[in-house]
């Protein structure tokens, strides 16, 4: 245990010491500035000093007393390396392999939304959640799973819990995996209605693609670098085509296309993506993608640094209450599933038993991989954090309400924002979609646009200046855009394999890959399912938004707790109950908020946060004859109480599935208690 | 680290990011663990682990 000797003694206090109180002073003043505008720095500074502070106390602590990581035990990469799955690697390569899995669009996305309340609550959210919560989980998963020959999170709760609470697992994480493809899909709609630039930009990137996919299979096999550099050229080639497509008076309207369909494209295309081969669109556009994610979050915080921008929303608004316009419902509970990512994400814990435990070198790098990849995603949450707040409150309000709050005119928006007490003009509105080289940015709600524009702000003041805005603007949402579109693309598969596996409980034949019936009937499961959600959500007047991304994150907090649970019992199993805290307080907190979350989305008096009420309201309208907005008649009026019930089940189903989950833990919690000897089933090293 | 070493290490991890593991560790361990039976090409290579990467069982990636 030559590590931990070093770490105990071989500690310098003056410089940590430093760094806490460095990190207090700015935490200070990122809290505690009243009135005036505050620089992003702090915020950064705050950020940066609580990670290193974390890590260094707390996640090394996890990893050396209860954990207790065994450096001199050979991992699965070690003892069963083939080179292709199981590969002991460099840490540092596999720390952007693994943060390059978990970074996505959840922790751009719900730190802009969460703005809404100042950027104070959130960011504080965020630094809790990462250090106690997401953080913790990610590498405790990642742990259990190395010591288990990289298995899944699914078949570590089958093995550890038993077999009906692996089932009841997996349908929780099929159904949270097709509301995260519904609401990702929402992002890009949002986004690119009306907005020719923006569409004919992201539809250039099929044919890159697919290019990138005919070179790289028969002219150059494997040169991803070549072919990057191939796809690159592309898209920058596309944004600047994109602007004269939009301002042609014939290609122009002929990219501009309504939310609804361009959500039934984005259903066509999601089938047929997902059943072609995937070196021709996947694949490629999976190197595009993530590139481009990984070089855009570091120009951001380049720029951040650089530019220095002063936050214009204030560190906490009025909306704290629960009226907001962005999403409804109070802070508590909402703010803590509205920041998922970032914070902490159940997601992850699928990861962490993916690939990543399979590529680990020695047991020493858990903790960097495992905690310090989860702190570096919940440092993006505080870019985007910083990127929504930048903005003129006003613009940010205007940009994220949904139309039937503030009208369509920006006549109409102005009025209204400025009645919620962020005075502007029409004219200011006016001058910003110009400056992005949008017709409108009203309404465009979904936090992607929120980004472009925060985004743009910031780069263009490194580089070209307000004139390179809406090539910034644009170059945002393509980034965005291309992210999600591989994830819908990806995930449709994984739903895809879900839906067959779980199917082939009850027909084997179901399960079987090869079979073309099988595959297109489960295929067409996965798509009808988020593409159901997602037209929904397109046609929702509040924006839809509102409804799934609550849905989104109640669903990942709830995977979130599913995960500590296999965590907690698996620290019960292993004899070290005196740690149990470590998973069972974030545990107890993503109970109380989910749960809370989850009944009021169901049974809120309030129309706006409960679904049962908002039907109710319909139903009265029903049967007094009339007919509410969005509805056009009664037909809508029906599907739009359908939806009401289809989303309470949900919520319902989500609330089941964690309730079941916790009674399985607190059985197996009881069964390892009662034995005298440890009982985690990890793999028995046979080498050794 | 020399700066060569630096810009292997940084082109190792980006392959990562996208599924690629190293292909000569790959083709180096098949040589000394497993002698004379076949090394699949660096092609070949390229193919099955970019089929594997989104094949089932595979959730590497998240929202």
């Amino acid at each position: 245990m030559a590590t931990r000797a070093e770490g105990g003694s071989g500690l310098s206090w003056a410089p940590w010491a430093l760094v806490a109180l460095l990190g207090a002073v700015a935490l200070g003043v990122v809290a505690l500035s009243r009135g005036e505008t505050i620089n992003a720095l702090w915020l950064v500074v705050a950020a940066l000093c609580t990670y290193l502070t974390a890590y260094r106390f707390y996640g090394l602590f996890i990893a050396r007393r209860v954990l207790r990581i065994d450096p001199a035990r050979p991992t699965p990469a070690v003892r069963r390396n083939d080179g292709l799955d199981y590969v002991p690697t460099n840490r540092t390569v596999l720390f952007g392999h693994h943060f390059a899995a978990i970074a996505g669009a959840g922790p751009l996305v719900g730190p802009v939304l969460a703005a809404q309340m100042g950027y104070l609550p959130g960011t504080l959210w965020i630094l809790v959640g990462v250090v106690f919560a997401g953080a913790v989980q990610d590498m405790i998963m990642l742990f259990i799973s190395t010591r288990r020959d990289g298995r899944s999170l699914g078949e570590i709760i089958r093995a550890e819990m038993g077999h009906v609470p692996g089932i009841i697992a997996m349908v929780g994480i099929l159904a949270i995996m097709i509301i995260l493809l519904a609401v990702l899909a929402l992002i890009i709609v949002k986004a690119l209605a009306d907005s020719p630039w923006g569409t004919f930009t992201v539809f250039a990137t099929m044919p890159v693609a697919v290019l990138m996919g005919l070179y790289g299979r028969y002219l150059r096999p494997g040169r991803i670098g070549e072919v990057s550099a191939i796809g690159f050229v592309g898209l920058m080639g596309s944004i600047l085509l994109g602007e004269q497509v939009a301002s042609s008076p014939v290609w122009g309207p002929a990219f501009t296309f309504s939310g609804e369909a361009l959500a039934l494209m984005l259903i066509a295309y999601g089938f047929i993506a997902s059943v072609l081969p995937v070196w021709l669109l996947l694949a490629p556009r999976d190197y595009l993608s993530t590139f481009l994610k990984i070089g855009t979050i570091l120009g951001l915080a380049i720029g951040i640094l650089i530019v220095r921008p002063e936050l214009q929303m204030p560190a906490v608004t009025r909306f704290v209450d629960g009226t907001g316009p962005v999403f409804a419902g109070s802070l508590f509970p909402f703010l803590f599933i509205t920041i998922a990512c970032g914070a902490v994400s159940g997601f992850h814990a699928l990861v962490a038993s993916g690939t990543t435990p399979k590529m680990i070198e020695s047991e020493a790098h858990i903790p960097l991989i495992g905690y310090g990849a989860m702190l570096m995603e919940s440092f993006v949450a505080v870019m985007a954090m910083v990127a929504a707040s930048v903005l003129d409150p006003a613009v940010y309000f205007a940009l994220n309400s949904p139309g039937a709050l503030i009208g369509t005119t920006t006549a109409e928006a102005a009025a209204a924002v400025s009645g919620w007490g962020f005075a502007i003009t029409p004219a200011m509105l006016d001058e910003v979609a110009r400056q992005v080289g949008e017709a409108s940015i009203l309404s465009r709600t979904g936090g992607a646009p929120t980004l472009a524009v925060g985004m743009a702000q910031i780069l263009s003041d490194v580089i070209g200046g307000p004139g390179m805005m809406a090539f910034w603007y644009h170059f945002a949402i393509l980034f965005e855009a291309l992210f999600i579109l591989t994830t819908v693309d990806a995930g449709t598969r994984v739903a895809r394999f879900m839906i067959q596996d779980l199917a082939g409980t009850v027909s084997p034949r179901l399960r079987d890959t090869s079979n073309w019936t099988a595959n297109l009937l489960a295929t067409a499961l996965a798509v009808g399912g988020w593409g159901w959600f997602l037209y929904q959500g397109v046609t929702d007047p509040l924006g839809g938004i509102n409804t799934l991304w609550p849905l989104f994150g109640i669903a990942n907090q709830m995977l979130a707790a599913i995960a500590l649970t296999a965590c907690t019992i698996v620290l019960y199993k292993m004899k070290r109950e005196r740690f149990a805290w470590v998973t069972l307080v974030p545990l107890a907190w993503l109970l109380v908020c989910t749960l809370t979350a989850g009944w009021q989305k169901i049974f809120h008096a309030d129309p706006r946060i409960g679904f049962l009420a908002h039907a109710e309201r319909y139903s009265a309208a029903l049967s007094r004859g009339e007919v509410l907005a969005p509805a056009s008649g009664v037909g809508q009026m029906r599907q739009v109480i359908f939806n009401d019930y289809v989303n309470s089940s949900l919520a319902a189903l989500f609330i089941a599935v964690v309730l079941a989950m916790v009674f399985y833990g607190l059985r197996a919690v009881a069964a390892a208690r009662r034995s005298e000897a440890p009982t985690a089933l990890e793999t028995v090293d046979a080498a050794a | 680290m020399p700066l060569r070493d630096v810009m292997k290490r940084a082109a190792e991890t980006a392959r990562l990011m996208v599924g690629l593991p190293d292909y000569e560790a790959y083709a180096a361990h098949r040589r000394s663990a497993h002698p004379g039976e076949p090394v699949m090409s660096r092609e070949d290579f390229h193919r099955e682990r970019t089929e594997r990467r989104y094949a089932a069982g595979a959730t590497g990636r998240c929202c």
